[in-house]
Order: structure tokens, then sequence, then C-alpha cells
């Protein structure tokens, strides 16, 4: 079991302001069922000064998550709107005297929570603002760009994994491993701009994994190995990766391949290995096809047993790889709806 | 407050006569099995009589079909890797999606690096296996089918012997990872056609670190462990002298009483469950209602999370385990429910009660009494749940 401090389990265990505040007036709500937890935060303000006389949580999540919504309600009680808006989910954390690393998403999300409340008050239009802070980048937990620059900049996070810590992001299927990549390392080149990070210190992208953090606590879960998406796969020694048995010679043959290439030729070299590999999706109850083609994108729809569920992801992973060995350069192979 | 482990799949408590019969082979008959002197002497006689008991309990045909391994971790190993050696001819290996670890994990391996072709056969909302899907998976390159006996999550349990058949009929080797089956399920190996079968000691109240796998004579086999001549040559290394006393010590303890207890388990194990279902509402049970070990409830309950459930429980003493993402440390939810495509408004509330034959009347009461209000706590809490009765979403319970 986690090692939380006693902190985490008197306000998981007493939590304070549980329940739903008939009167509120500013709403922050954030998470989902599928994602594991979610958190709906209800504020009581005083529309004269802007303090926040009362604050209430409803929570769906873990023991850290359900303390973290706990300690972000009396942190936030007595405050004015703009002081409260200034808390970070290191205020959080620090609150209960710390998080284990794998659980500083509550925390986050408990500044997310109150993020929103805030834009409720003010009036902003929260689903405006979502766009303008960017894509959607991990669509298994549903964060998109801004919360993942927020969490990044708040907490100087400069590997992939303690992304996930903070924000979930790439915690699934880990399809969204190199979009992570490049902001978190977009995100640090702009931090070492501005002083806020040592050159050294920044994940660069498609460099070797950064080293782990610190040594993890005895009883941590270790992330799975992710196999790391090179950025330009070095066409002569393609590892093999047999998913199929038709695979031995085919590949190794077609890796060299030459820049030249037409559109239309990869798209039909593309739509040659989907189908080699069909009988592996078919076999586990689905199927798998090609939808779009443009660039480094490679769009298929993946039904029946497939869709959703991790081992097509995994599935998932040896057609990028093998896509990406035929055409000689990196693509990202994304599932979508079809429709 | 005594404490209440309903956590027995995960493991059980040694046996204090198990104990007893392991101490000697610390303190007086130390020595080697294979030595000459008597240091050793005795050892080799309380091997071949553990041996014999491990053979009664899963009905093997010979005693020398078992080899001693360091648990069902080891025995999975070896025998996928076995197969895949002694048939280089065939490189496909059937499984399913809902295996453990210690089977998925390698078979991502041998997929990744070693040129091997997996298929994972996938089950239905009950977590039966797709028997058509297994059907079509099989063919003149399957090396090995690997399939569990009971799945150690919900408890449901496949139809082996089966399965087993229809593996034969492709020319392929048949392998079941029994670990949560042995001592819970009548084990009759020589009238089935199982080759393998992996099982480990302390899922049934022996030693952790000890195991064995069935190897039925005359299968083909390659040790993954070279070294010494020890167990004949199938699996190096001085064996694990105590542990495997007390392995024989439980075996021989599971077999005598092994009927009139799984009778007992099943009578509690079936108040637990439909007493919390009909107390608690907005909950069921998963797997397999006609076909599940007669120790293991795994009950999703709506709405709210595992870990904080399981925390709550340990607070008043109880111990139970979820299929829950937080309490691994993984984002999602077990692969075991993912794969039962149990809705994510439950899968994340999921909550495995597993029995064992030292579980009382008055384990079950305080179980009864104790859960209905956590849920109710966690509940009032959620914002997916309205008070009024009216759950946010209708749901089709799979069993009640
Ligand atoms: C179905 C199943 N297989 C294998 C294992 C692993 O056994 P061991 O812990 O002896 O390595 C377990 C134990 O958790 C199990 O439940
Ligand atoms: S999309 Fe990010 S982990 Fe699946």
């Amino acid at each position: 079991m986690w090692e939380y401090t006693e902190k985490v389990k008197d306000h998981f265990f007493n939590p304070r302001n549980a329940g739903a505040l008939a009167d509120a007036n500013a709403v922050g709500e954030v998470g989902s069922l599928s994602c594991g937890d979610a958190l709906k935060l209800m504020l009581k303000v005083n529309p004269e000064t802007e303090v926040i006389e009362e604050a209430k949580f409803q929570t769906f999540g873990c023991g850290s998550a359900i303390a973290s919504s706990s300690a972000l309600t009396e942190l936030v009680i007595g405050k004015t709107i703009d002081e409260a808006r200034r808390l970070t989910n290191q205020d959080i954390a620090e609150f209960l005297d710390g998080l284990p690393p794998e659980k500083m998403h509550c925390s986050v999300m408990g500044q997310e929570a109150l993020t929103a409340a805030v834009a409720a008050w003010r009036g902003e239009d929260l689903e405006d603002d979502d766009h303008e802070e960017g894509a959607l980048i991990c669509k298994c937990f549903a964060v998109d760009e801004g919360m993942i620059e927020r969490a990044v900049r708040t907490n100087k996070l400069t590997s992939i994994e303690m992304v996930t810590h903070y924000t979930k992001a790439g915690g699934g299927c880990n399809s969204c491993r190199e979009p992570l990549e490049e902001l978190l390392a977009d995100v640090n080149a702009a931090m070492v701009a501005e002083g806020m990070l040592k050159p050294e210190e920044a994940f660069v992208f498609g460099a070797a994994p950064a080293p782990k953090p610190k040594k993890k606590k005895a009883q941590g879960f270790v992330i799975p190995d992710m196999p790391p998406v090179a950025a330009a796969p070095a066409p002569q020694a393609p590892a093999p990766i047999a998913i199929t048995p038709l695979a031995a010679p085919a590949p190794v043959a077609e890796a060299p391949a030459p820049a030249g290439r037409t559109p239309a030729q990869e798209a039909i070299a593309i739509a040659r290995v989907i189908e080699e590999l069909r009988p592996v999706f078919k076999a586990d109850g689905g199927d798998v096809e090609l939808v779009d083609f443009e660039g480094g994108l490679v769009l298929v729809s993946l039904t029946g047993a497939c869709s959703g569920c991790q081992l097509a992801n995994q599935t998932l992973g040896g057609l990028q790889k093998r896509i990406a060995e035929t055409l000689g350069r990196s693509v990202r192979v994304m599932p979508v709806a079809k429709t | 407050m005594t404490p209440v482990y309903l956590d027995n799949n995960a493991t059980t408590r040694v046996f204090p006569e198990v104990v007893e019969a392991m101490v000697p082979y610390f303190t007086e008959q130390f020595g080697n099995a294979s030595s000459i002197h008597a240091f050793g002497s005795d050892v080799g006689g309380a091997l071949r009589q553990a041996r014999r008991s491990l053979q009664a309990l899963i009905g093997a045909e010979f005693d020398h079909e078992i080899i001693f391994t360091s648990g069902g971790t080891e025995s999975n190993n070896t025998a996928l890797r076995s197969a895949l050696a002694a048939n280089p001819e065939r490189n496909e290996i059937v499984t399913s999606t809902v295996e453990h670890p210690a089977i998925l994990s390698l078979c991502d391996w041998l997929e990744k690096h070693e040129g091997v072709t997996v298929h994972r056969i996938p089950v239905d909302k009950q977590g039966r296996l797709d028997i058509d899907a297994y059907r079509a998976a099989l063919g003149p390159k399957t090396a090995l089918v690997s399939l569990m006996w009971a799945n150690n999550e919900t408890g449901t349990i496949f139809p082996v012997d089966g399965l087993a058949d229809l593996a034969h009929e492709a020319g392929a080797l048949f392998h079941t990872d029994a670990v949560q089956a042995v001592g819970k399920v009548p084990i009759d190996l020589k009238s089935t056609a199982i080759d393998m079968l992996s099982l480990s000691s302390h899922k049934f109240h022996g030693p952790k670190g000890l195991g064995a796998l069935y190897v039925r004579r005359g299968t083909r086999f390659r040790p993954l462990l070279r070294g010494g001549h020890q167990e004949r040559g199938r699996r190096a290394g001085t064996e694990n002298a105590p542990a495997i006393v007390g392995l024989g010590k439980a075996a021989e303890m599971t077999m005598a009483t092994m009927t009139d207890d799984m009778a007992r388990i099943t009578a509690l194990r079936d108040r637990l469950e439909k007493g919390l279902v009909q107390a608690v509402g907005h909950c069921f049970v998963t797997g397999d209602p006609y076909d599940r070990l007669p120790n293991t409830s795994t009950i999703a309950f709506e709405y709210i999370e595992g870990e904080a459930i399981l925390l709550l429980l340990n607070k008043q003493g109880i111990a139970a385990s979820s299929g829950s993402a937080c309490t691994s440390g993984s984002l999602e939810p077990s692969h075991v429910l993912r794969a039962m495509e149990i809705p994510f408004t439950a899968a994340h509330g999921a909550i495995r009660f597993s029995l064992s034959r030292e579980t009382t009347d008055a384990d079950v009461d305080r179980v009864l009494d104790a859960v209905p209000a956590i849920i109710d706590q966690l509940r009032e809490m959620s914002p997916f749940w309205s008070r009024d009765g009216a759950a946010p979403q209708t749901f089709d319970p799979a069993y009640a």
C-alpha cells in the first residue's frame, strides 16, 4: 500500500467540507468516471468582497484524491478569488506534508478544479478557453496541452514519467508518447529561455530518456518500460519484431526504403503492412482498417474487441513500428472513430 | 479487534502444522539431499514423501511428473519456454487476455523480442473464454496453448479439460496456470489431456517461494535453469528442502478436508456476496456465475473507487484487494476487468474478497456489517452519485 503521510490519512478518514453545497455560485468540475478520478469543487463567493466564504467538494477517486480535495477546500476558504487563483498543486501537496510521486496527479486535479471554479466565477467560458489552451494530447485521460504545460511549469517536470505522475497523461495506452515528448521538450525549452530551468535539466525531444529522478519508494509500482519512439529509426538495424509469421524477410528488405516514395506509394505500402497485420487483430476478435494517411500521421479505425482495449494499443505500437520500418521514417499511428 | 483476512488469492497464512513440519529441515536435517552422509540422508526421503503428497493432490499418474520450482511464476516461464524450445518448427502461442502477468508479460516479451506470434483469446462479460476464437487461433504453427484453470481476480474457471483436447487436435501442447485452482477444485490430471500445469505453494497455506510444474510423462521438455542434476536434470539448483516439505504437508492437509472445506467456503462466500449485493445496491458480482472458484467474490461497486474502499476497510481490520487502478500504481483498472468490458462506472470500484478454510462465520458478519456504511460514506462524497435513489446512469447488472 502507499506510504501516505498522517496528514493525508487524516484528510481521507476525516474529510473536511465533503458534500454538496446548495447555494454555490462558482463550481469547477474536472475528471470523469472513465479516468478514475473526478472532482466537483463548489464555492460560495461573497459578490461584494470576492471572499470565498464556503467551499465543499464531491470526489470520486482514491484516498489521496479525497484528501487533496479536502485540503483544497481548507486552503481556499477565507481567501479572495484573486488569492485563491494563485494556489498551485504544490500548495495542496505541501498542505498534506507531501504525496507519493505517483499520486501527484491528485493535487493537480485539485488545482484544475479550482481554476475551473475561478473561471466560472469570472464568467469565462471554459470551453473556449480549453480550445485556446491547445489540443487534447492524451485521449486516455483527457489531458490537454494547457494542463500539461501548467503542471510542467509549476512543478518543473523534466521527464515523461514525472508528467505521467502529475497529469496521468501517457499512463494508459502510451500512444500519446510522441506528442507528449514534443510538448515537454517545447515547454522545457521555453523555461530555459525564461531562466526557470538549467539547460542541462531540460528534456530534449528524441534524446535518450532522462534518468529516473530519484530512486523509487520500495513499494511503488514501476511504470512498465515504454518502448522509446525513436525520432529517426536507424534503417540499418530494424529490431526483429515478428508480429506475424510473414514478418520475417519482408520488413528487412523494405526497411532502408528510399526516401523517393511518393505519398501515394507510401499509402500503398502502409495499406500493405496493415493488411499483413490484420490477422493479428482478428485473432484477438477485432479488426483494423486504414482510414487516412498524411505526412507522419496514420489514422486507423479499430473495431470489435480491439477498440479501446489495452491489447489493441500494444498491437498498435507494433503496427506503428512496422510502418516506420517500411517507410524508413517515423510515423504516428492513431486510432480514430470510424464515421 | 481481530483482523479479518479476505485476501487469500494474494497469499494465504502458512498452517502452523506446516511450519512445524519445516523446522527440522532448517535445524537438524539441514544437509543437501544429494550428499552421502547422514545430514542429508533423511532429506531425500522427505522430498519423496512431499512429492507423493502433491501427486495425490493433483492426481498425477507418476510422482516424477512433478518438478519443484521457485513458484508459479517460474513454473509458467518454464512451461512456455520449454514448449517453444522443444518444438522449433512451431512458433505460436495461444493464450487469453485475462491471464496472470506471469504469462502475459512473458508473452509480450516473446512476441517483441523472440519472433513468437501470440494469440490472446478474448473473454465475454462474464469472463468466459471465446471458444470460437480459440478454435480459430489454433493451427499447425501452435506450439503451446496456455490457459489458466481459474482466474485470480474473478475466480472464473475455464473448462481446461475440453480446451486441452482441442489443443491436441491441433497438435499443440497444453499448459494451464492452475495457481489459483490447486487446493480449491478437484484436480485429477491423469484423466485429462493436460500436458503441463503450474502451481504455487503459498496459495494453499504452504510457504512462499515454492511451486511446481507438472509435466506429463513423455512430454518433450527443455529446462529453464541448467546446472546440477536435481529434479532429474529438469530444474537445476539445490532443492529448497524445508519449503518442499512444507508444500507436501500443506498438500496433505488440503487434500484431507478439501471437499468439506470447499462446501463450507462456498456457503460463506455466497452469504457474503448475497448479503452485500442486497444491502448495498448498485453493485454486481463479476465473473462466471456458474463456474467460479468457491472462495472468490469480486464485487464491483458503482460510482466509487476501490482504493478508498480498501483504506476504509483496512481501518476496520478487514483486508481485501481491488482491481482498481490506484492501488497498483497503474492508472487504469485491471486488465481482467477491462477484458470483460466491465463499465468504467464500476471497474474502478471492484473489490475482491477471497476466502480460505480459515474464514469464519464471524468474519463474514464483520464484512456484512462494515461494507454498506463504507460504500454509503464514499458515495455521499462522489459527484456521480445522486442521493435521491435515481442513480445517474442506469445499469444492467451481470449477476445479482
Ligand atoms: C494465476 C496466478 N498465476 C501465477 C501467480 C504467481 O505465482 P507466484 O507468486 O508463486 O510466483 C499467481 C499469484 O499471484 C496467480 O494468481
Ligand atoms: S492517449 Fe495518452 S495514454 Fe493513451
